[in-house]
């Protein structure tokens, strides 16, 4: 297990994928691989981060990754603290820095952070002395969703290298779908992003990608299709008319899907809308579907990025001080 | 990096004479080493020929050493905080940082709280100038009630009470009718109007659309949205006759509509803030706040035209821009920070890059800094002339330093320059035949 994590360089935080190198991803995604059997026994618990406090702080609701990131932390012997700051009636923004100083007072290792503003959590990084690990800020990145998704890929096809893959629905607002381009591109897959032009970014195609507004065209000959979920407060006329408009052009069904491979593996990032952008025939399919996988590998993900950023280190910043 | 700011000191009884400077003359589009004398706050003479074999007895000289001598700087674009945000800006703060920065005439933005749509508050900013007593301070009235653009603010009352021109400041009118009818209204008044034009429905965005917003995951504006207004001011304008001033043009397409239209005879004339020739999208990487303005900073190629729109002379202006604003308005998200930036004591060291990156000669450099916002505005600085206004920059154009934010007079220290390498510093600033700042390094041997 020690010798995997030698793969990893020390990483002072984990604010997002760009800028990550393929030798890092790839070191982490090994180390992840190492967690699978561990979830999976009955005894689940290692000692690798005892006396390490890691605090969740969510300004955002968020159900599957605070769990998760919980649960990665719990397995591995840390502390963990939740903080709900969304449910609070804390002003956004105005405390963020505050609320982050108080935090970093008590002298955690790592703090987990979502928040609705893109940016938000780099601002928090450059306030604190302790690891922080982006969990979804606004519209810029989640970091750990694009490495569960890695994950499960490599798993189902054993490399990512010249896999094509086809990431479909609102780009525009999503994190997930900027984190997936970075990572799938740094190791090697070729990414299109496919839905309506008022959903897509401006210059999204420089970023390397693939355009299309057509589903058929955007998953001819795909390997995998990444759905992404749509919010259906974006849905009052302002991007797409309608619901059933959207379903009936954009949302996954088993029609559209004969395009793609005939293995192609379907994802989400969770939660699903279903009857909104994929019918619940695709999202249940066992042979092809791989939506809870994704899940339990979010778990092996987090466990990987925990220890990596703050496993095994000595009390540097308290000694520091 | 300091100096002295010196107020209330009467200018000397008689006549004070500045000799072996290298005076620009923006009017005159020259360039020439020789003296000015000033007596009684005025322009009295000037030439390479004056006092050429000395100054006579009874005036005391001043030797400038071959320093630059030019107008001072008429910054037509000055937000404070004063009435309602002292904590960020004071009109005395504000002319501290004026008078370190070379400016000798600003206009303050009505976007305070209250708003100027009420003509005791052009009064009130006058009656703080004299108590001041540093740079000459003017101040703009609101185009509309509250700067809400839906109702004509007093232009008359306005006008009669002193103010220089009508803006709604960083906000821009999207109704065209109200537009239409200032625009025909301010004719009875012969008043200028400003504004920014930006069609408000796709400016709700925070940095300029592209590549670099989709990459940080923030909502943009597209150029377009710019360009699109500035047509539909410059059908106005044409439509009623009113006199427009488009203000922070930052588009390339924009310049060369304004071009356009200008080649067709139109009396529209525009400025451009030194962050659209000087800065480009990437100052807002990694999410710097500081970077964020309105209109937002647009792309490299953007940045150029807006060069190439000052070397052409299609943009007649250069303003500051100055906004400053508080931690507690920047230290946030970037989608929550304010935005703006302060700029009156970098104004010059930033645009005079424009005079040694060899785009405009230095007397050019004035027209656009001094000479032409003061025959727009109609203020009597800002030109050479005998008669005018003693109010005057000697300045080092080569003496390179690095903008620190925290050296700056200003009262909050949101730059987006801060830690630039620039060329070029404020030596003295003369406001009325007075001196109202004087850097620590200009000593001048004074003879009576």
């Amino acid at each position: 297990m020690t010798n995997k994590r030698a793969g990893v360089p020390r990483l002072p935080h984990l604010l997002g994928i760009e800028g990550l190198s393929p030798e890092t991803i790839s070191g982490l995604l090994d180390l992840s691989e190492s967690y699978i059997d561990q979830n999976r026994s009955v005894d689940k618990r290692r000692d690798l981060l005892t006396g390490r406090t890691v605090i969740n702080l969510f300004f955002e609701n968020s159900t599957r990754t605070r769990t998760s990131f919980e649960v990665a932390a719990k397995r591995l012997g840390a502390d963990v603290i939740n903080m709900d700051v969304a449910t609070s009636s804390v002003r956004k923004g105005e405390t963020l820095l505050d609320t982050a100083m108080t935090l970093n007072a008590m002298r955690p290792d790592a703090i987990v952070v979502r928040h609705a503003e893109s940016g938000a959590v780099n601002l928090l990084s450059q306030k604190v002395n302790c690891t922080v690990i982006n969990a979804g800020d606004g519209q810029h990145e989640h970091p750990t969703q694009a490495l569960l998704d890695a994950l499960t890929i490599r798993r189902r096809r054993g490399s990512l290298q010249g896999l094509e893959v086809a990431i479909c629905g609102d780009i525009m607002h999503s994190r997930v779908a900027r984190s997936n381009i970075h990572l799938l591109q740094i190791m090697g897959a070729r990414v299109r992003v496919v839905g309506p032009p008022t959903l897509m970014p401006t210059d999204i195609d420089k970023m390397g990608v693939e355009v299309h507004y057509n589903m058929k065209n955007g998953l001819k000959d795909v390997d995998i299709v990444m759905m992404l979920r749509l919010q259906t407060e974006r849905m009052q006329g302002m991007f797409v008319p309608s619901i059933s408009e959207y379903f009936r052009f954009f949302g996954l069904d088993s029609e559209k899907l004969k395009v793609a491979k005939p293995d192609a593996l379907i994802m989400h990032p969770g939660p699903m809308n279903r009857g909104v952008e994929i019918d619940s025939e695709v999202a249940d399919d066992l042979d092809r579907s791989v939506i809870h996988e994704q899940v339990e590998m979010g778990v092996a993900v987090r466990m990987a990025c925990l220890e990596a950023l703050i496993g095994g280190r000595r009390n540097s910043v308290g000694a520091a001080a | 990096m300091s100096g002295d700011i010196l107020r209330g000191v009467p200018p000397h009884a008689g006549s004070t004479a500045y000799i072996n400077a290298r005076i620009i003359d923006p009017t005159a589009d020259s360039e020439y080493t020789g003296a000015i004398l000033i007596s009684d706050g005025k322009i009295a003479d000037f030439g390479p020929n004056l006092f050429a074999s000395g100054a006579p007895y009874g005036i005391q000289s001043v030797d400038c050493r071959g320093l630059y001598l030019a107008p001072g700087i008429v910054d037509t674009r000055v937000h404070t905080g004063e009435p309602g945000e002292e904590h960020k800006e004071t009109l005395d703060s504000a002319g501290v940082a004026a008078a370190v920065g070379g400016i000798t005439s600003l206009v303050l933005l009505p976007d305070t709280e209250p708003p100027f749509d009420d003509a005791s508050l052009i009064e009130f900013v006058a009656r703080r100038a004299r108590q001041i007593k540093l740079a000459n301070m003017y101040a703009y009235g609101a185009l509309t009630v509250g700067l809400e653009g839906k109702e004509l603010a007093e232009i008359g009352l306005l006008a009669e009470a002193g103010a220089v021109g009508f803006t709604d400041a960083d906000h821009a009118v999207g109704n065209a009718q109200v537009m239409r009818r200032a625009l025909y209204y301010a004719k009875a008044f012969d008043a200028l109007i400003v504004h920014l034009p930006q069609e408000p429905t796709l400016s709700s965005g925070h940095m300029s659309s592209g590549l670099m917003a989709t990459r940080l995951g923030l909502s943009g504006n597209p150029p377009l949205a710019e360009v699109m207004m500035v047509e539909r001011d410059i059908r106005l304008a044409e439509m009623t006759g009113g006199r427009l001033h488009l203000t922070k043009i930052s588009t390339a397409e924009s310049v060369k509509v304004i071009a356009a239209a200008k080649a067709r005879g139109l009396k529209i004339t525009c400025d451009t803030a030194a962050p659209y020739f000087a800065l480009n999208d990437l100052a807002v990487g990694d999410y710097r706040t500081f970077g964020k303005l309105v209109p937002p900073l647009r792309g490299e190629a953007d940045r150029e035209a807006i060069v190439e729109g000052l070397k052409s002379g299609v943009i007649d202006a250069i303003v500051s821009d100055h906004r400053p604003q508080d931690q507690d308005s920047k230290r946030v998200p970037f989608a929550q920070a304010e935005p703006g930036g302060i700029g009156l004591e970098t104004l010059l060291p930033v645009s005079l890059e424009l005079t040694h990156n060899g785009h405009l000669t230095l007397p050019q450099l004035f027209q656009r800094l001094s000479s032409a916002p003061a025959r727009l505005f109609n203020l009597p600085g800002g030109k050479l002339a005998k008669g005018a206004p003693a109010d005057l920059v000697i300045f080092d154009s080569s003496l390179a330093w690095k903008i620190d934010r925290t050296d700056l007079w200003s009262k909050t220290k949101n730059s987006p320059f801060d830690e630039r390498p620039v060329q070029g510093k404020v030596m003295a600033t003369i406001v009325g035949g007075r001196t109202i700042y004087r850097d620590d390094r200009f000593v001048p041997a004074v003879a009576a």
